[in-house]
């Protein structure tokens, strides 16, 4: 089973997106902080993110640069999911590795149509 | 809604649109038609038949859109555009390298997102294609929906479905909280509206036919009707795409399967197979195109 790190810190955020993710088959991983989610990823390399941007202590765009430095961090995909839906902010992430972009609010279409796009979910041929 | 409201509203439906509805949708009617009869100040389902039955023909054309229009969404079931690019495109470039020009028709293309997903596709090929005069024509019965894919615009979930971030960043702008598609794919799609019940061979022939997830709201005779027409605006090395749920396959001969290539067919050169009744509308009159984009 593929694991999914939810980086939000927003306790609701995390448990919407587990409900989703778990619906998708992901095991699902939390972490309330950059920090925090650096931790789990030296613990064991998740094959995908799901990054809020706006995160005390380390925000998601530094987490992201700090991942891909890491050994195996170009592995996993890295889906932004934030509030921040302007479109420098979205070629900043892109730029800076993200593999995908959701602006909030979000569903579980949104979530599944990112992943798919990424390659974590198969399309039905 | 009485039994007598709901047989009214299928048979008028059937015989404006083609839509088929089997004995047990109403639900499907009251989700529909109440925020539609709430508009247009009545109680319920009921007393819009009634007003309906008065002779209010924009009324009727309302309930036909409302019934009518379905969620679509942009690069949807995303192989028929895999298909596009690796099958059908690769075919054409060498097909039609001495006239180099293309024309394809989105023959449901609602409120756009299947014509401009081909337009990007043609986009990101733009090398290859340079030179090339390439023609996407929409059509749809409603007019509504026509006028959004015209101006191009979506809301941000509309947006997020289907569509790679890449190509939002490269092919939209983004105007508050919404993001229209830049004018020069909004320049490559020609709006007409079109009743499929209706004669359509004023529209010409064409290389490519997108005619997906429209057919199955029909009964088998208005499909092997339509699909026959069809292949007489197709190119005799032209291709049609259908929806995943769909097949000429028992319907009629004029269409073969692309091997291993799900929901692609090309025109087989067979004769016509005839559908037991006239479609819905009885003879066909020609339908005035709306020109523009």
């Amino acid at each position: 089973m593929q694991t999914c790190l939810v980086v939000d810190d927003s306790s609701m955020i995390r448990k919407i997106a587990r409900r989703i993710l778990e619906g998708l088959n992901f095991q699902v991983i939390e972490a309330e902080d950059g920090v925090d989610a650096l931790v789990h990823c030296k613990r064991a390399m998740p094959e995908a993110v799901l990054l809020d941007w706006n995160m005390p202590v380390m925000d998601g765009y530094h987490f992201l640069s700090h991942l891909r430095r890491m050994p195996g961090g170009d592995q996993p995909k890295v889906v932004f999911c934030t509030t921040e839906n302007g479109i420098e902010h979205i070629a900043r992430a892109l730029d800076g590795g993200a593999n995908e972009y959701i602006m909030k609010p979000f569903d579980k279409d949104i979530v599944l149509a990112k992943f798919q796009e990424v390659g974590l979910i198969e399309v039905p041929a | 809604m009485t039994p007598p409201d709901y047989e009214y509203l299928r048979k008028l439906l059937k015989d404006h649109s083609g839509l088929d509805l089997s004995v047990d949708k109403q639900y499907l009617i009251e989700s529909r038609l109440l925020p539609l009869a709430r508009k247009a100040g009545v109680a319920g389902i009921t007393e819009l038949v009634q007003k309906m039955k008065g002779g209010s023909s924009s009324l009727i054309t309302q309930v036909v859109e409302a019934m009518t229009t379905n969620e679509t969404f942009f690069f949807r079931d995303k192989v028929p555009f895999d298909h596009f690019r690796d099958s059908i495109m690769a075919e054409m470039l060498q097909a039609r390298a001495g006239r180099k020009s293309l024309r394809i028709w989105c023959a449901a293309g609602s409120t756009g997102q299947e014509p401009y997903s081909l337009a990007m596709c043609l986009k990101e090929m733009s090398g290859a294609m340079s030179g090339w005069r390439i023609e996407i024509i929409a059509t749809d019965l409603s007019q509504e929906v026509l006028e959004k894919s015209k101006a191009g615009i979506y809301s941000q979930f509309e947006v997020q479905r289907g569509l790679p971030i890449q190509l939002l960043v490269k092919y939209f702008k983004q105007t508050g909280e919404f993001w229209q598609i830049n004018a020069d794919l909004r320049a490559m799609v020609q709006h007409r509206q079109l009743n499929l019940l209706h004669d359509f061979s004023q529209l010409g022939v064409f290389d490519v036919i997108f005619c997906r997830n429209v057919l199955i709201y029909f009964d088998q005779d208005t499909k092997i009707n339509i699909f026959n027409r069809l292949a007489k605006q197709m190119e005799p090395d032209g291709f049609l795409v259908l929806g995943a749920a769909e097949t000429v396959v028992g319907l009629t001969d004029v269409f073969k399967p692309f091997p291993d290539r799900r929901g692609l067919y090309r025109p087989s050169g067979a004769r016509p197979t005839p559908a037991k009744a006239p479609a819905a509308g009885g003879a066909l009159p020609k339908v005035a195109a709306v020109a523009g984009h």
